[in-house]
């Protein structure tokens, strides 16, 4: 069995080091101006110490350039990914295809992920983009086990298919600056207000009184997560089973001691059913002590792995 | 579209062709009064495939009498095909693709470039329109689609006049913009809502609109600011609640803007809505471009047009990001107000012009003594207090109670077949 690969987005050369350090295989950084919902900025100069420190880790970069992009960002964007090119970064993540353009014409020796998070959702069409030079699939979080298996299997030497394991998810995204809007609805001044992750804001569903989503602003607008954490933790073997190449934890508005914790177990879990998977027994102590440090208000689940959604 | 007009348009001498008004159809009645009322084409929903599951959805025989019905008036009917597939819905879409072509489908309003090659290879008479939800805004990526073959590029809701203005002078390829109806307050395809409040598929048709729900919105602080810090209501009692809810798009005002941006095909969302909406709002456009290309230099906007336009609304309205990044007051929170005040009572099916009689097929209540409003896209716009009311066999009637049923009475002016008759709502009369 190809051991699968260990991704985490990073905010900081801090961060990368320590992830690095905790298990990771794979980092994913970029710039708030391309990258969507990271947990910090990592800005081109500073890839070019940090990259190769990751690699002589043996640990690969990817950037994020999944932003929807507007004319004036794609203006900007042959000199970003050549400057990606130059720090040594391994694949650019994108999901708008000027940021293939872009790719293909400045710095054609970087790799390329496709992520159109939730829209990312049949393997021809993940097939699609791999005619067009991706490597690699980021499957929507709304896809099932089945269809994630099916997915692998028919783009199997052809393309790399990646999906998220752990933490939470994006489950809406607007341009629109709602909470500045609601502050200055309900008359009170939204100017000097913080509206960032560190608020720690959150909704309530009228009907659903135990669901916390967290919501955010930034530059690329109004952000909503899940209520919940997938963590496929116990699972893992099935995925690995699947063929799928690559497991995401997200780091995102999590300590980087709780990430350093999921980091560690996820290793032990894939290293030990890699290296005997007939001989593999799960340790309960991996799940504990990502237990002891959930959130008290946030469910760990398996979010849509064993779902059948109608529409 | 024939109309040509060359003039100059900020700053620059520009060709401008008379843009393609394209008007929803969630039913076969729907497409014929859109077609009637003024859409130079029309886009329906299928049996498949579509992001409307819970419409009233086209069978290809519908679909093959929409297309002789709209034929006669020039119009064409494009089919919305724009679900994000999963791996279950590729069987039988080639089938679907090429039924489309059969039945005489002009074009196809797709998001997956599964759907996208599929379509080219299986039945290339349908001609390919990129989908709103692939939320493209940049010129560089319409580039790339109308370089894989895509006639025609649907932009993002989020792109401005001045974005849209900077698209349609780097890229030569048809673009289509929403100009009115219900929108998304996401980026288009970027919410899953739905999906994790009720299980249902938002991008396969499934969305309940849980933006549009109520929220409670609180601060939980980090965790290093302790426990006092935790969970504190952003709002007071008695608050407006939380939403994500945007107010509806209305581009009636801005007619001219539009046009001289150059894009070739102005849409009008809602197969989801009423009869009478449709045949409202593309009247009203219809008059708003036509009146510009008739005289663009003497172009007023008509008070008449907006009033039309506010009797069919559902929700305020506003311009979107056309002009600038949406505020509060483009945004609902709290209680919708329903901005309707006319119903839809009748619609005419025969006149004689020797008696003044009409025959109205009933579609809601009313009665003698109300006043109601005629109105239809060749000019019929009048009131009048409806007198007596009688049945196809010429027995008085207290009311119009009977849903479909042929009502005669006399109209103040001559009527023809398709004219709409409206009554305000509220207070009983």
């Amino acid at each position: 069995m190809n051991k699968p690969e260990l991704l985490i987005p990073a905010g900081s050369a801090e961060q990368m080091a320590a992830y690095a350090e905790a298990g990771a295989d794979a980092l994913l950084v970029g710039d708030k101006r391309y990258g969507l919902r990271l947990p910090g900025d990592v800005p081109a100069e500073a890839l070019r110490r940090a990259v190769p420190e990751a690699h002589k880790a043996g640990v690969k970069v990817y950037a994020a350039l999944n932003h929807i992009m507007d004319n004036d960002t794609v203006r900007t964007l042959p000199d970003y990914v050549k400057e990606l090119a130059a720090a040594g970064v391994d694949a650019v993540v994108y999901g708008d295809p000027a940021v293939l353009a872009a790719v293909k014409a400045h710095a054609p020796q970087l790799a390329l992920h496709w992520n159109a998070e939730m829209t990312s959702t049949n393997w021809a069409t993940a097939s699609f983009w791999g005619r067009k030079g991706a490597t690699r699939v980021v499957a929507a979080r709304e896809l099932n086990l089945e269809e994630l298996a099916e997915m692998a299997s028919r783009l199997k030497g052809v393309m790399e298919v990646e999906v998220q394991v752990h933490g939470m998810t994006n489950i809406y995204h607007s341009k629109r600056k709602l909470l500045h809007n609601y502050t200055e609805h309900l008359g009170r001044p939204s100017e000097g207000q913080s509206y960032n992750p560190e608020r720690g804001l959150y909704l309530v569903e009228q009907e659903r009184p135990t669901e916390r989503f967290p919501i955010y602003e930034d530059e690329s607008g109004t952000h909503v997560m899940s209520s919940d954490d997938i963590c496929m933790l116990e699972n893992l073997p099935e995925l690995m089973d699947a063929g799928i190449a690559s497991f995401k934890i997200e780091s995102v508005l999590k300590s980087a001691e709780y990430n350093i914790a999921a980091l560690r177990s996820y290793r032990a879990c894939i290293d030990a059913y890699c290296t005997d998977p007939a001989g593999f027994t799960f340790d309960q102590t991996w799940l504990e002590t990502i237990q002891a440090l959930q959130p008290s208000d946030r469910e760990l689940s398996y979010g849509f792995f064993y779902k059948e959604q109608v529409y | 579209m024939t109309t040509v007009l060359e003039r100059r348009a900020r700053g620059r001498r520009v060709r401008l062709e008379r843009p393609e008004l394209l008007a929803p159809a969630g039913s076969l009645e729907k497409l014929k009064f859109a077609v009637h009322y003024g859409a130079d084409a029309v886009y329906i929903g299928g049996q498949k495939y579509g992001l409307r599951s819970a419409a009233d959805n086209f069978t290809f025989e519908e679909m093959r009498e929409g297309v002789e019905f709209a034929s006669r008036y020039g119009a064409k009917v494009f089919v919305a095909t724009n679900i994000y597939a999963h791996n279950e819905d590729i069987e039988g879409l080639e089938d679907y693709l090429r039924n489309l072509q059969d039945v005489g489908i002009a074009a196809i309003i797709v998001a997956d470039p599964l759907i996208v090659e599929t379509a080219k290879r299986v039945a290339p008479k349908l001609e390919i329109h990129l989908s709103t939800q692939q939320s493209t805004m940049n010129w560089q990526a319409v580039q790339f689609w109308k370089d894989e073959g895509v006639e025609r590029v649907v932009l993002a809701r989020e792109a401005s006049m001045a974005e849209i203005d900077e698209i349609k002078r780097h890229v030569d390829v048809e673009i289509e913009v929403f100009i009115h109806g219900a929108m998304c307050s996401s980026y288009s395809g970027r919410c899953v809502l739905s999906n994790h409040f009720t299980d249902r598929d938002s991008n396969r048709g499934g969305c309940c609109q849980s933006c549009r729900w109520k929220y409670d919105l609180f601060a939980g602080g980090t965790a290093a600011e302790g426990p006092i810090a935790r969970d504190v209501p952003v709002f007071d009692e008695g608050d407006d609640p939380f939403m994500m809810s945007a107010k509806d798009l209305c581009m009636i005002e801005h007619i001219p803007d539009l046009i001289e941006s150059g894009v070739d095909s102005f849409k009008i969302e809602g197969r989801m809505k009423s009869v009478h909406y449709v045949a409202t709002v593309v009247n009203a456009y219809r008059q708003a471009i036509d009146a510009y290309f008739d005289d663009p230099e003497r172009y007023e906007l008509k008070r008449e047009w907006l009033e039309e336009i506010y009797k069919a609304a559902n929700r305020p309205v506003n311009t979107g990001f056309f002009y600038d990044e949406p505020g509060h007051e483009e945004h609902i929170f709290g209680p919708e107000d329903k901005a309707v005040q006319f119903d839809f009572v009748g619609l005419v099916t025969d006149y004689d012009a020797d008696t003044g009689i009409a025959t109205v097929q009933q579609r809601n209540y009313f009665k003698p003594g109300q006043e109601v409003e005629f109105f239809g896209p060749d000019g019929t716009h009048f009131k009048q207090i409806v007198e007596h009311l009688w049945d196809e066999n010429g027995a008085e009637l207290s009311a119009a109670r009977h849903p479909l049923q042929p009502i005669r009475l006399k109209t103040a002016a001559p009527v023809k077949p398709f004219d709409m008759m409206r009554k305000r709502t509220g207070p009983k009369q």
